[in-house]
């Protein structure tokens, strides 16, 4: 997320950022689908695909590393183990022989939230197959966000929301647990009820969010509101541009309260 | 002293009175029941053929975390888990390459060095502390209360993984006679619940209920004694269950081995999570005037 | 893909086999069940037996014999693992391993005893947790 604006065109720029040797060709063969590319060093996996002359139709998203679109499956000719990884976070490397996985069947149990109770057994009972969880960490092991699969897996069966939650939070739903597991669990969709309920029944309620919607309710924003409705564009513009950020610091002198 | 406790996913849940009870009865023994920092179910029951290493995955990780804990012992209070994780210690103790194999798959975890050995709780009162030494602590003996023990099969079957002889077992039976009960044998003792028939035979462990609650009070016994949550739950909740359709059934409370340690050795009975019992077994012990 | 076959069923829906029943079972658990004489024993001590078609000493017959259709019997979903025939054979067979051998037989050629979807979500909330490891561990492959 963070080195992509720095990448530039030749690979002296790139040298601190990847540790291994660059091939004076500045170049990576790679294989998309068993087929030959010989692609720029430093692009993504993304990049390299479109590189080579593919349009991506699927298997392609946010590019950021949050949609869980571009999930890859990918080996190193000569290595055995097998690599899975975001399309659009990870540098191609030499020898990679790779795949996409666009879409993971895996259904949602249906169920309304409001009807269910944050029980130990309630997420057994819609997700069943979490009883049949060998452990034998496969999911964890091709989880590209560095997730603790199976234990999130295990704490859902044991009935421990709260952790399942607490663990499950980094999943951005790209289905590669899901695909590899040998009890064909659903881990996501059982992460996501994990989260649901303990953001429904279990979490502390934020005050603030309480205190500003009662404020609205109150009718104390509604001036401030309207005058921004009626405004024209340019004073918006400008309003805009002299906003407060807060990652600047903008609001370290108003934050002292908790403003 | 400090023991590494494993405890399995129903103790968290349906059996949280086992639980519960049984740290508080180890707490005034002296002992300390301390949860594993990392667990995983231990995926009963133990695979059986010859090539499936796959499900021996489970209990083995859990050997590790123990094992990476610095211990090396896991004691168990569940039945079934204990003979899961015993089970697979013994088949890596007996299978260098089978363990080999396991070690190499779980490349992220250290490797399994065989240091870790499985106890049952139970095992620990008897040979550890000593059924005299708990005697000596019994405050409010359970006189009069006639109780029988009932073992269910993990306990001790497999021998190789037994906690007691697998035909004529005492360790129930000299525990209660320890806590100043009175027991009753059983030809039923060691058979088996019905297990987990118990979600699509229900019918078949009604039945079981009812015979092994039959012949305990055709001798007279008041309760009776277990270890194993399935076991408690196959003959207390469809115990009481067939009430309804096996003809002349009476269900008699079914006591998890903490609960009467602990009225014996003078805890509240509000300490004992009764509530969770599905046939109330304070009555029983009112009308023995053990409790109030 | 894995489907539920009854218990029971008929002869056209066996699993396919690579060789003699015996021999399958053979490479999967290694036990020495040519050693049986038929005592009885074992039926004698199952706690299921008067609910099986086939008793446990039948069923081994059945493997010697290599009768397939022990496959599609009862008795070897209603076996739940006690132990208490391998415990008492006077000739050390592992019956309990016979039984989960053939059970894998079943399971491992996608003919599940059950689904997930044939227990209500009643059941999953009374249930404790232990029974659906151990039940999904034995009937589904």
């Amino acid at each position: 997320m963070s080195d992509n604006e720095t990448i530039q065109g030749s690979a002296e720029n790139v040298e601190a950022d990847i540790n291994c040797e660059i091939p004076e060709k500045g170049t990576y063969r790679i294989y998309i689908m068993g087929k030959a590319y010989d692609v720029p060093v430093g692009l993504t996996i993304m990049k390299a695909i479109e590189f080579a002359g593919y349009q991506f139709i699927r298997s392609c998203g946010c590019r950021a590393g949050f949609c869980g679109a571009c999930s890859t499956v990918y080996r190193k000719e000569d290595e055995q183990k097998l690599h899975f990884a975001l399309a659009c976070q990870t540098l191609v490397e030499e020898g990679m022989y790779l795949v996409q996985i666009p879409f993971v069947p895996a259904t949602k149990a249906k169920y309304d939230i409001y009807d269910l109770k944050p029980e130990e057994n309630t997420i057994l009972s819609l997700y069943p197959e979490i009883a049949k969880c060998v452990s034998c960490n496969t999911c964890t092991k091709a989880c590209p966000q560095d997730i603790k699969v199976m234990m999130y897996i295990q704490n859902s069966l044991r009935g421990n929301i709260a952790k399942a939650a607490e663990l499950s939070f980094d999943c951005i739903q790209c289905g590669m647990c899901a695909m590899r597991c040998p009890a064909d669990i659903k881990h996501y969709h059982v992460g996501q009820l994990a989260r649901r309920l303990y953001g429904k029944y279990l979490d502390d309620e934020s005050q603030d969010l309480k205190k500003r919607m009662q404020e609205m309710r109150d009718g104390v924003w509604d001036e401030e509101i309207d005058k921004l409705v009626d405004m024209d564009e340019d004073a918006i513009v400008e309003l805009y541009k002299e906003r407060k950020i807060e990652a600047r610091g903008d609001l370290d002198k108003d934050c002292k309260e908790g403003n | 002293m400090d023991l590494l406790y494993y405890p399995g996913c129903t103790l968290k849940t349906s059996a949280k009175s086992l639980e519960r009870t049984a740290f508080k009865v180890m707490e005034s023994l002296g002992h300390r029941l301390v949860e594993m920092d990392e667990w995983n179910c231990c995926g009963v029951v133990a695979s059986l053929t010859e090539d499936d290493l796959m499900h021996h995955l489970a209990p083995l990780r859990n050997l590790i975390h123990a094992q990476d804990q610095g211990y090396q012992k896991i004691v168990a209070l569940c039945d079934m888990c204990c003979n899961t994780l015993k089970q697979t210690n013994l088949r890596v103790a007996q299978n260098e390459d089978d363990l080999d194999t396991l070690n190499s798959f779980m490349d992220k975890e250290s490797d399994y060095r065989k240091s870790v050995s499985v106890q049952h709780v139970l095992e620990f009162l008897r040979d550890d502390v000593s059924f005299k030494v708990l005697k000596k602590k019994v405050k409010k003996p359970l006189k009069g209360l006639k109780l029988m023990p009932y073992y269910g099969c993990t306990m001790l079957r497999p021998r190789q993984v037994a906690i007691d002889d697998p035909e004529e077992p005492t360790i129930l039976s000299d525990l209660s006679r320890a806590l100043g009960a009175e027991t009753v044998d059983n030809p039923y003792k060691i058979e088996c619940c019905g297990s987990y028939h118990t979600i699509k035979n229900k019918e078949i462990v009604r039945k079981r209920a009812a015979t092994i609650t039959g012949y305990a009070t055709q001798r007279g016994a008041d309760a009776i004694i277990l270890s194993c949550p399935l076991c408690q739950y196959n003959i207390d909740t469809r115990g009481k269950e067939a009430e309804g359709s096996i003809e002349g059934h009476i269900q008699i409370p079914v006591f998890y081995y903490p609960q009467l340690m602990a009225i014996a050795m003078g805890m509240d009975p509000s300490d004992c999570a009764f509530e969770k019992n599905a046939v109330d077994p304070a009555r029983v012990l009112k009308e023995r005037g053990i409790i109030k | 893909m894995n489907e539920t076959k009854p218990s029971g069923g008929n002869i056209s829906e066996l699993p396919d086999l690579n060789g003699t029943l015996a021999e399958e079972v053979k490479e999967l658990c290694d036990e020495a069940f040519t050693g049986c004489y038929q005592c009885g024993t074992c039926s004698a001590g199952c706690p299921y037996v008067e609910e099986m078609d086939l008793t446990p000493d039948e069923v081994i017959r059945y493997i010697i014999l290599d009768k397939k259709e022990v496959l599609l019997s009862k008795t070897i979903w209603l076996c739940s693992a006690c132990f208490t025939c391998a415990e008492r054979c006077p000739r050390d067979i592992n019956i309990t391993k016979l039984m989960e051998t053939l059970r894998q037989l079943d399971l491992r050629n996608r003919m599940d005893e059950m689904a997930l979807e044939d227990i209500s979500p009643e059941e999953y909330n009374t249930i404790p947790q232990i029974a659906f490891v151990s039940l999904f561990r034995k009937n589904i492959g």
